[in-house]
């Protein structure tokens, strides 16, 4: 329980630390302790959820069991990755004079604010506190987006406000929906949003109010996760910000949205019979999975491309959580799993070659393996393991999507397939140029840390080649946990 | 008993149909300076409705409720947006309302919409403001609509604001309230919300000289020419 508070209580004394002495040149430093640090307690809180099973503290406000768990330990080695990341890539746009000291100090103290809001969307019980945190991962992030000023950077930051802030308004309508639907049940009170009573109540709640919540619920996390028709913020967003913002908006952001639609759909399913909640969520993710391979063609700068990867993707989880299997739910965690750890580690390389060519157009950006091996390399194994290649991990859980959709909707797996070729293609038109050819006059290698890039990449291939035994009981009792199949 | 109750009854109806008829006006109304007055109106109406219902429910946590209702969204931030508005002499803006008639029917439907949404919640609650969750769900669309058919940003900060509104309403008339750790989580983080716009409104003007929204359209799908 120590280790659960610890957890909370470092990020949040770690943002006014930062926003004190973000400009020091050790703050990168300091800010890689701290989030260190955090990784050790997350990992041992997994040690310990692993032993003695799912803990809820006393007064039930928080609750770690086997689905949330292993996204902590997730949360914290992306945090940690991006954090070695950022200390020297900040610095160089410092250098460059894109920044000044106090722009710097906010990136830190916001950079640990941004962690504070992701474990705690995490750790909580209470459907309410879930929705203020999501609220406050965009407060934290908003400012961020437009750290630039440039006036591109500004419009998206405005457009991931306003659509995120409407989106996430929706979203506190579902959450006072199923607070109406439990408070007549259970009476009102704290107890009619914990997460844990509900779930044990929820058959006895009315389907219709449940259905009406979940919609709303469905549409405004919906929004965060980049679903669309909603999507629109996210590239932009992602596009416009600091390259180690995009690189935890997109490992990080997205799958805590998404693990908010999950817990929401494990109650409703409960109240209402007939699958609804499975199939909007498998329609929607189909959608936004058919469209996002689609705009992979037509973009130009390389962390657009990237973003509309990431919708592809939280697509197919959505769309694989949606059908709700065992299985299907299997795939879908390790495929949350190991997109994180792809698309982080795509984007600090992301970062290292926009850096190198100054500028983030692709038709700009060339011959990267001539001028840094490393980062044309990266980026290019990035790719082949974001693009679904065997041996890596990502392979492993779209195949995996693709079994599941056949033994459940075996018509779904052919557009399912079409896409993933698509979206093959998508990629590799724009790789291909970036990665070989000639280094064009005058680009010189820039100090490149790739050791977190090759340490994700690393482990997305060992996900793909053989599952640790523990892992895979761990996602095997999430999947269970999450499609009904075990009592609490 | 009896007469109090229909009495407290009615009262609860009048101020809710306030908050909904401002939601109304500010939908049509072009005039930022004004649209914040009615705004801060609408914040004020709110926290009037969750007073009533805290006394007569003699529930302390919903007078808690009300009075940051009135401090938040009645008094701090509107007097933000009076004074962010003189700052940026914005004072005689006029936020043109594109097909005013159009719009105001539209909003009406959206209304109607709202009843027969809502029909299956206010058939399961018990309590004597059942019938206002209609009303606070229009209210909620009604700021969505503010917002689509707005251009300048403070209208769209207000629409966002008077979303806030609706959702809190809802809470109150329907289950009196959630519970008050979510309250006040949801007031801090409309509060950081609020200084992170004022934020906004500089690096807008100073990027594109303006705060009409419709000028940010840099970033697109569609080609660039170059």
């Amino acid at each position: 329980m120590i280790a659960l508070y610890l957890l909370l209580l470092i990020p949040l004394l770690a943002m006014p630390v930062l926003a004190l002495v973000g400009h020091k040149p050790w703050a990168g430093r300091f800010n890689n302790w701290m989030n260190a640090t955090t990784f050790s307690i997350a990992v041992i809180l997994a040690l310990i959820v692993l032993r003695a099973g799912t803990l809820i503290s006393d007064d039930h406000w928080w609750l770690v069991d086997s689905f949330n768990v292993y996204l902590i330990a997730l949360t914290a080695l992306v945090g940690l990755t991006t954090g070695i990341f950022s200390g020297p890539y900040m610095e160089h746009e410092r250098e460059i004079g894109r920044l000044t000291h106090r722009r710097l100090r906010l990136y830190y103290a916001m950079y640990q604010g941004f962690m504070l809001a992701m474990y705690l969307i995490l750790v909580t019980n209470n459907m309410g506190i879930l929705w203020v945190a999501m609220e406050g991962a965009t407060l934290a992030t908003v400012l961020l987006v437009s750290l630039y000023r440039t006036p591109e950077s500004v419009e998206a930051a405005w457009k991931y406000f306003i659509l995120c802030g409407v989106g996430i308004a929706q979203a506190l309508f579902g959450t006072i929906l199923l607070y109406f639907a439990a408070s007549q049940v259970l009476g009102a009170g704290d107890e009619a949003l914990e997460w844990t009573t509900l779930y044990v109540h929820a058959s006895e709640f009315d389907p219709t109010v449940m259905k009406l919540a979940f919609v709303f619920l469905l549409v405004g996390y919906g929004t965060k996760v980049g679903l669309v028709p909603l999507h629109s913020w996210l590239p932009d967003a992602h596009s416009e910000g600091p390259t180690p913002m995009s690189a935890i908006l997109s490992g990080l952001l997205l799958n805590d949205a998404l693990y908010a639609i999950v817990r929401s759909k494990m109650i409703v399913d409960q109240a209402v019979p007939d699958h609804l909640p499975g199939l909007l969520m498998m329609g929607f993710g189909l959608l936004s999975f058919l469209v996002a391979v689609l705009f992979l063609h037509r973009q130009r700068d390389i962390k657009r491309l990237f973003s509309y990867s990431s919708i592809e993707h939280m697509g197919t989880m959505t769309f694989a959580f949606g059908i709700g299997t065992p299985l299907a739910t299997f795939a879908a965690l390790m495929h949350m799993t190991v997109h994180s750890l792809t698309k982080s580690a795509i984007f600090v390389t992301i970062g290292h070659a926009s850096q190198i060519a100054g500028t983030q157009r692709m038709d700009k950006i060339r011959g990267l393996i001539a001028t840094q091996p490393q980062v044309g390399w990266g980026l290019l194994v990035g790719t082949l393991a974001i693009a679904g290649f065997p041996p890596f991990g990502v392979f492993v859980s779209e195949f995996l999507v693709l079994v599941a959709t056949m033994e459940s909707y075996p018509w779904l797996a052919l557009p399912l397939l079409l896409g993933l070729a698509i979206a093959f293609g998508g990629l590799f038109r724009h790789l291909h140029p970036m990665v070989f050819g000639r280094k064009p006059e005058g680009q010189e290698p820039v100090q490149a840390n790739m050791m977190p890039v090759f340490t994700h990449l690393a482990l997305v291939l060992l996900l793909g080649l053989a599952i640790p035994g523990i892992l895979a009981d761990w996602f095997d009792h999430a999947a269970q946990l999450i499609s009904g199949g075990m009592p609490q | 008993m009896d007469t109090l109750n229909s009495l407290y009854g009615q009262a609860v109806f009048l101020l809710a149909a306030l908050v909904l008829f401002t939601s109304f006006v500010m939908l049509a109304q072009s005039r930022v300076t004004a649209l914040v007055n009615l705004f801060a109106l609408q914040g004020i109406l709110l926290a009037a409705t969750t007073a009533l219902v805290a006394i007569v429910q003699n529930s302390p946590h919903l007078i808690i409720s009300a009075t940051l209702t009135l401090g938040l969204k009645g008094i701090l931030i509107p007097l933000l947006l009076h004074w962010l508005i003189l700052r940026m002499g914005l004072h005689r803006t006029i936020d043109e309302v594109k097909r005013p008639l159009q719009l105001l029917l539209g909003a009406a439907s959206l209304v109607v919409f709202s009843y027969y949404v809502t029909l299956p919640v206010v058939e399961l609650s018990e309590l004597e403001t059942r019938n206002i969750i209609a009303a606070s769900a229009a209210s909620l669309l009604l700021g969505m609509l503010l917002m689509i058919s707005h251009r300048q940003a403070i209208s769209h900060v207000v629409g966002f604001m008077a979303m806030e509104n609706a959702l809190f309403f809802s809470a109150v008339v329907s289950t009196y309230g959630m519970p008050l750790v979510v309250e006040l989580g949801v007031a801090f983080d409309v509060m950081v919300a609020a200084v992170i716009f004022g934020v906004f409104f500089f690096q807008i003007r100073e990027s594109i000289d303006s705060l009409d929204v419709d000028r940010l359209s840099r970033l697109t799908e569609t080609e660039e020419n170059e």
